[in-house]
């Protein structure tokens, strides 16, 4: 079971997000609705706990995965080891399998700047669920793909989270990414943000 | 013709330009051809001479270059990455970058004593704050992101140091890295003039005191190319093979 329990975040002076609570189930999809700006991606890295700086508390299990707005690879190292060297654990044939899952059978040896921009995020996609996840965290996993792309994206990340049932939270400002992937959806809202279910 | 043969023949132009200045000046004692000294260099080859102060000068260089690197760059990156250290040593890191060469070469012969210690820790503390300077520029220009990325995934601190820090730094790197071999063997053959009885810069002193240009001029030609064959060698493809990604 994934709690979160925010009171306050600020920058500066400045109230970012209000009491923010929920919690998400093992398997469970949840989808954060907003404009951007409101403050979503602040609220993610506080529950990927890479911001500390909060009032609240955040419970997470250990294995954790995130897919940010930029692919973010290693861009001096080959495909497979991108996949390797951030799992220690990860043998090169499950790599490998990861990789054709994603339809980058062959792109073992090619460099990330070799990459369209949607193989990319696809690769983005696999070094998360390699590492089997007990959490995914998803933070506009789609966004400045064209539509073709993001759909066969979409489509995509939805059997990997079929398949390998983490739970998952994702933040998106497109309310049909969220019905379609989402078990269910909250909207971030307000100044300082807060959440509210979704209409 | 581009990558052997533009520096061959910037090399030719060099060495035309070294004959005609030495016709013009017609006196072998202010400036000899330059195939008048194959005999002489040929010479302190076979007698073991040259081999030998080359041999002392490049395992000097060696060690600075060492210790140099891998204090600058273990300085660098803490300072880089840690604000609050870099207030406190920002400031003796300008004291030493200002501090002359000869002063500490000075000072560390005075202290230590005539010694291979201080002839290293000389060249070392000279190069230090230099290969510093280079690869905190490096550190500050860290990706947050895959910094991020690192922590979310839990990567190892050896890992992370590995395939995430050094390979954004190794431009950084190379950059201290030429520098530094061009700056530490000038300092070496310094601290050999000073105080040393070995090494290209004690022949030098030795040489300059016999007014004999041709023996300064193959000490000193004689170890550049050693470098010019580290560079080739060593650097460049290393730089190349660092580089590949960048390419692809």
């Amino acid at each position: 079971m994934i709690r979160v329990d925010i009171r306050a975040k600020s920058f500066g002076d400045t109230p970012v997000l209000g009491p923010v609570a929920f919690q998400i189930a093992p398997g469970e999809t949840v989808a954060i609705l907003g404009p951007s700006g409101i403050g979503k991606s602040t609220l993610l890295r506080i529950v990927a706990g890479l911001d500390t700086d909060y009032q609240g508390s955040v419970t997470r299990p250990d294995r954790l995965a995130m897919v940010f707005q930029e692919p973010t690879l290693l861009p001096w190292r080959s495909a497979l080891k991108n996949l390797t060297l951030v799992h220690r654990g990860l043998s090169r044939n499950s790599a490998r399998d990861m990789l054709a899952r994603v339809g980058l059978a062959d792109k073992e040896t090619a460099f990330p700047g070799q990459l369209s921009l949607g193989q990319q995020r696809r690769l983005a996609l696999a070094r998360a669920f390699a590492g089997q996840p007990q959490f995914l965290i998803m933070d506009e996993p789609f966004v400045s793909l064209d539509p073709a792309t993001a759909d066969a994206m979409l489509a995509l990340t939805e059997r990997l989270i079929a398949e390998h049932r983490p739970a998952t939270l994702f933040v998106t400002h497109d309310r049909a990414e969220a019905d379609r992937l989402a078990d269910r959806a909250l909207d971030l809202a307000g100044r300082p943000a807060t959440l509210s279910p979704t209409r | 013709m581009t990558r052997l043969g533009v520096p061959a023949l910037s090399l030719t132009g060099l060495l035309l330009l070294w004959i005609v200045a030495a016709a013009l000046t017609a006196d072998p004692q202010v400036l000899p051809q330059p195939f008048s000294l194959i005999g002489p260099w040929l010479a302190e080859i076979r007698s073991g001479a040259l081999p030998y102060h080359l041999g002392h000068t490049l395992v000097r260089v060696l060690w600075a270059f060492g210790l140099a690197m891998t204090l600058g760059m273990v300085l660098g990156l803490l300072m880089g990455r840690f604000e609050g250290l870099n207030r406190w040593l920002d400031p003796w890191l300008v004291v030493f970058l200002n501090l002359p060469a000869l002063v500490l070469i000075v000072l560390c012969y005075l202290w230590i004593g005539l010694n291979e210690t201080a002839a290293i820790v000389a060249v070392t503390l000279n190069k230090v704050p230099n290969v510093t300077v280079t690869i905190r520029e490096g550190a500050r220009a860290f990706s947050r992101d895959l910094d991020a990325m690192a922590r979310v995934y839990g990567m190892s601190g050896w890992a992370r140091l590995r395939h995430v820090l050094l390979p954004q730094l190794a431009p950084f790197v190379a950059a201290a890295a030429r520098g530094g071999v061009a700056v530490i063997w000038k300092i070496v053959l310094v601290v050999e003039f000073l105080g040393r009885s070995s090494g290209i810069g004690f022949q030098i002193h030795l040489y300059f005191q016999l007014f004999d240009v041709g023996m300064v001029l193959i000490y000193a030609l004689s170890f550049i190319v050693v470098m010019l064959a580290v560079e080739w060698l060593l650097l460049q493809p290393w730089e190349r093979r660092a580089r590949r990604w960048r390419a692809a």
